[in-house]
């Protein structure tokens, strides 16, 4: 949950009306993912009046690695994601970190250019070439003009192949890294989420920041980025998609000539502990000279595999992430004026998944605004919702299908994340199906499973004595 | 473009700049959606274009009213406004709007600045109709109902909380705009002062909407899958029947020439000390404009010259950057600004920010500076046009400033740039007197 190092948080020369888009992100949630895998893949429409296709075709090549590509030919531009399944799952808990450093490190230096070099290079044609690591995955991502195409994906291909890991640049790295953390803690919000998660996930990956902490991070040598680039690094690890000006040959192309040297290699399993689960209440208080309370509620959700997926991406519509349809944003903020965001999220993962209730109110509002929450959580287990609730839910989560896809950055996205949760080759006919098939009472059958109003965690970062803590 | 102080504009200033830059560009591409323009009797003036890669379209209404004109005691009203639009009409109950886009798998929002309030929705093209009927009626027929007014300036007043009081950056930035303009409203943060946003009530907002919500005081911008000729039938049954508002009065503050260095320090709840400078400096269209913003995307960036020198050499910063917005009505700011990394001094890093600034008086740029310069806002450029919001986006922008053709007008005078015109407005602009300079000293924690 690391604030971004280059981030600015910074107020904007503009203030907006809503904080939080009503859509769940793509591809975090893979809403309303149309693939039709065989030989060619069209991604389909659904809930419009027109149908839309994306034609992506899929191909495992013969060192393992999946490649997407849709070519899209209204702007001379490429978009090259690969996704790596490497995260903080992989990593040894005194190493926390390790994952995270690793890809921030890949720019940092390869066999031939220096850090400053792939910098200046990539920079100059206007081009972007990140490395990230996520709670699941690592992702590295290319955005360049068609017409430098070639050298955007050499630069890619040589962080990818050929890092160096230079010891200045770690122990540089590392007091980036670290000096973030200590400028994240000005931020309420990162602090709750930190506490949150640790609470909920002890010791599991889930439980800790994909930065690590200062002393795992100090922990962290030379030997071990070596070792964790070489074990899950490997084409048969990972995902490439490339959306854009580009025809499927040209990318065979590139490959054979920028990644022919990338090896396929054994790659270990994930073991990881159980989460600890929760047998009370928890309560985490935290005191800030703050005037607002900023606080989160929640438990363990559920996993990005689980059935009840669809069923729960509707009842929580309902309850908390749709926006101003919702009944936390229509309850706390329109009618009370308590808050200028509340909103419920299940952020499911591979391994597991969380859901939570997130809100900044004024010190004194904050066990009002607690009061509510839990109020509508035993009301969406208590009673059905409404007809028009349930209905306007599905019109909203079919129908915002295609703004998921309507740039080429969004494709490469969705196609890898699509890719690694596996969603299935018949998808884009079931999620529909899915999603209009959930009942009032699939809905309250979710909610009775998945919202537990009696054991959960409470982080409130405050000035504790105007909140009443 | 979920970002959490909204808006996309300032999520990571070197790359937004960048965006900015491109917001100037208007490269004849066969991509490129032609703008079909239209003005209604009412003065109501409408853009179109069309692209039709996806099914969607984006409508917006930009009217043209923001922090700067707001009266003396009430500032923050035109965003408490722009939040009240959401409330409802006799037609369209509160939030009725927002469940009628959601209902069509849309979203709806809407941002206000110092010179503008600008609403969107971005729906299946099929459905843009909504917009057109929704926005005309709440154009004209906004309730206003006291209980909502309460309500709705309790939420901006925890906004304020969110966004600033509680946010340590912010609230410098804050300090240092309310330092550098002594004169002109842009003094004034457009969320407005605590104070004055508890003080507004239901007649004051009824008579700033009369004043400024009206058909002459907007443009409507779509982007994406229309038909124009269809849509503007739509739209002049919609809103033709509108009449035109009362005479605008121009604002006519002026803020006068700064004579000499202003120093602010603010002792906030933060961890690392934050120095930011700010310099009077012109927008477009004055003829230095291209010049400043191509002396930015110098500064900024992994490549650029903060990062490398403070950032990566000296390490006097944990992050640095340098941010320029030409596209401002009146003049505004440019900002020089990064935290000071753990154990580091503030004195240290705002030398550093003056010393790169120095640079660039004695010795122009190199030509590969100002190309990469060039290069970026370019490529920024083309690649944004994938978005339909970043096409109406950068029409109002420049609509705003008089004219979306003024657009093109600025690529000629980037592509114009060169070294010389870097340094001549570095040593112009930016100097000792001229600047206006924030410390956040860490308190407690």
């Amino acid at each position: 949950m690391m604030k971004s190092l280059d981030a600015v948080s910074r107020v904007p020369e503009v203030v907006m009306h809503r904080m939080r888009s009503a859509a769940p992100s793509i591809p975090d949630r893979g809403q309303s993912v149309l693939l039709a895998l065989a030989v060619f893949m069209a991604v389909v429409l659904i809930g419009c009046a027109q149908v839309w296709a994306i034609e992506a075709r899929r191909e495992v090549r013969p060192d393992g690695l999946v490649l997407l590509h849709a070519e899209k030919n209204n702007l001379p531009i490429v978009e090259v994601t690969l996704l790596v399944k490497a995260s903080p799952s992989d990593e040894p808990p005194e190493k926390a970190g390790l994952a995270n450093l690793v890809a921030e490190l890949l720019p940092e230096g390869t066999k031939t250019r220096t850090s400053e070099q792939i910098s200046e290079e990539i920079e100059f044609v206007g081009g972007g070439l990140d490395a990230s690591a996520g709670r699941d995955y690592t992702t590295i991502t290319l955005s360049v003009l068609k017409k430098d195409i070639d050298k955007g994906f050499e630069l890619f291909s040589d962080i990818l192949l050929n890092p160096v890991f230079p010891e200045d640049e770690i122990s540089r790295k590392k007091e980036l890294i670290k000096g973030g953390l200590r400028q994240s803690e000005e931020d309420p919000e990162f602090v709750a989420q930190r506490e949150f998660r640790k609470a909920l996930y002890g010791p599991h990956p889930y439980g800790r920041l994909i930065s690590g902490s200062p002393s795992t991070i100090d922990a962290i040598g030379r030997d071990d980025l070596l070792w964790f680039y070489r074990t899950f690094y490997r084409p048969n690890n990972s995902i490439l998609a490339v959306v854009g000006d580009i025809s499927y040959e040209e990318v065979e192309a590139l490959l054979d000539r920028y990644l022919s040297g990338w090896k396929p290699g054994a790659v270990p399993e994930v073991e990881l502990p159980a989460a600890p689960g929760l047998k009370e209440k928890v309560k985490i208080t935290i005191d800030r000279s703050l005037t607002q309370a900023s606080m989160l509620l929640g438990h363990l959700g559920i996993k990005r595999s689980n059935p009840d997926y669809y069923a729960v991406s509707v009842m929580n519509y309902i309850l908390g992430g749709g926006g101003f349809a919702s009944r936390l944003m229509s309850r706390i903020r329109d009618d009370m004026g308590l808050a200028y965001d509340v909103y419920s999220s299940f952020d499911s993962g591979m391994y597991g998944g969380i859901f939570e209730v997130g809100v900044q109110t004024k010190n004194k509002s904050a066990k009002t605004v607690i009061g509510v929450i839990l109020d509508e959580l035993e009301r969406m287990r208590r009673e059905p919702v409404t007809d028009a609730e349930l209905g306007d839910a599905k019109a909203f989560l079919t129908g915002s299908f295609p703004r998921r896809l309507d740039t080429m950055e969004k494709i490469a996205a969705f196609l890898t994340v699509t890719e690694f949760y596996g969603l299935g080759i018949d998808y884009d006919r079931k999620y529909p199906q899915y999603i209009d098939s959930v009942t009032k009472e699939d809905v309250m059958s979710v909610a009775r499973k998945y919202l537990d109003p009696e054991r959960y965690v409470l982080v409130v970062v405050a000035d504790l004595k105007k909140a009443g803590f | 473009m979920t970002t959490r102080h909204g808006g996309g504009f300032f999520r990571r200033v070197a790359s937004q700049h960048i965006a900015l830059l491109a917001l100037l560009l208007c490269l004849p591409l066969a991509a490129s959606a032609e703008v079909k323009e239209y003005r209604l009797d009412n003065g109501l003036k409408v853009l179109i274009a069309e692209d039709h890669k996806a099914p969607v379209a984006t409508f917006q209404i930009w009217y043209r009213v923001g922090s700067r004109n707001e009266p003396a005691g009430k500032t923050g009203i035109s965003h408490l406004l722009e939040h009240m639009m959401f409330k409802g009409t006799p037609e369209y109950g509160s939030k009725v709007f927002s469940r009628l886009v959601q209902k069509n798998g849309g979203i709806d929002n809407a941002y206000t600045t110092r010179d503008y309030t600008a609403y969107y929705q971005v729906l299946a093209s099929d459905r843009i109709g909504l917009s057109v009927r929704l926005e005309a009626d709440r154009m004209e027929n906004l309730l206003l109902a006291p209980a909502d007014v309460r309500d709705e300036r309790s939420v901006v007043m925890e906004e304020r909380r969110m966004r600033y009081e509680d946010d340590p950056q912010s609230s410098l930035y804050e300090e240092v705009v309310a330092t550098a303009f002594k004169v002109h409203p842009y003094h004034n943060p457009v969320i407005g002062w605590m104070s004055e946003l508890a003080s507004i009530g239901r007649q004051d907002l009824l008579r700033y909407y009369k004043r400024f919500y009206s058909p002459d005081n907007a443009v409507i911008i779509v982007a994406g899958d229309v038909k124009a000729d269809e849509l503007i039938r739509e739209i002049r049954e919609s809103f033709g029947g509108i009449p035109r508002g009362p005479e605008k009065e121009p604002v006519t503050s002026e803020e006068p020439p700064q004579k000499g260095e202003k120093r602010i320090y603010l002792r906030k709840e933060a961890k690392l000390p934050y120095v930011m400078a700010a310099y009077h400096v012109p927008g477009f269209p004055d003829s230095d404009s291209a010049a400043i913003d191509v002396l930015a995307s110098i500064l900024s960036g992994k490549s650029g010259r903060l990062y490398r020198n403070l950032v990566r050499d000296k390490k006097v910063a944990l992050n640095a950057y340098a941010s320029y917005s030409g596209l401002n009505v009146d003049p505004y700011l440019f900002f020089i600004e990064g935290t000071v990394p753990p154990g580091g001094d503030a004195g240290d890093l705002e030398k550093a920010l003056y010393e790169e600034i120095d640079r660039l008086k004695e010795t122009p740029p190199s030509e590969r500076e100002v190309q990469k310069a060039k290069n970026q806002m370019e490529a920024a450029f083309i690649m944004g046009q994938d978005s339909i919001s970043f096409q109406a986006r950068v029409l109002g922008v420049f609509e705003m400033l008089g004219d979306w053709r003024l657009k093109d007008r600025y690529i000629e005078a980037i592509r114009g740039v060169t070294p010389e015109d870097v340094q001549r407005v570095a040593r112009r602009y930016f100097t000792r007197e001229n600047r206006t300079v924030g410390i956040l000293i860490p308190e407690g924690g």
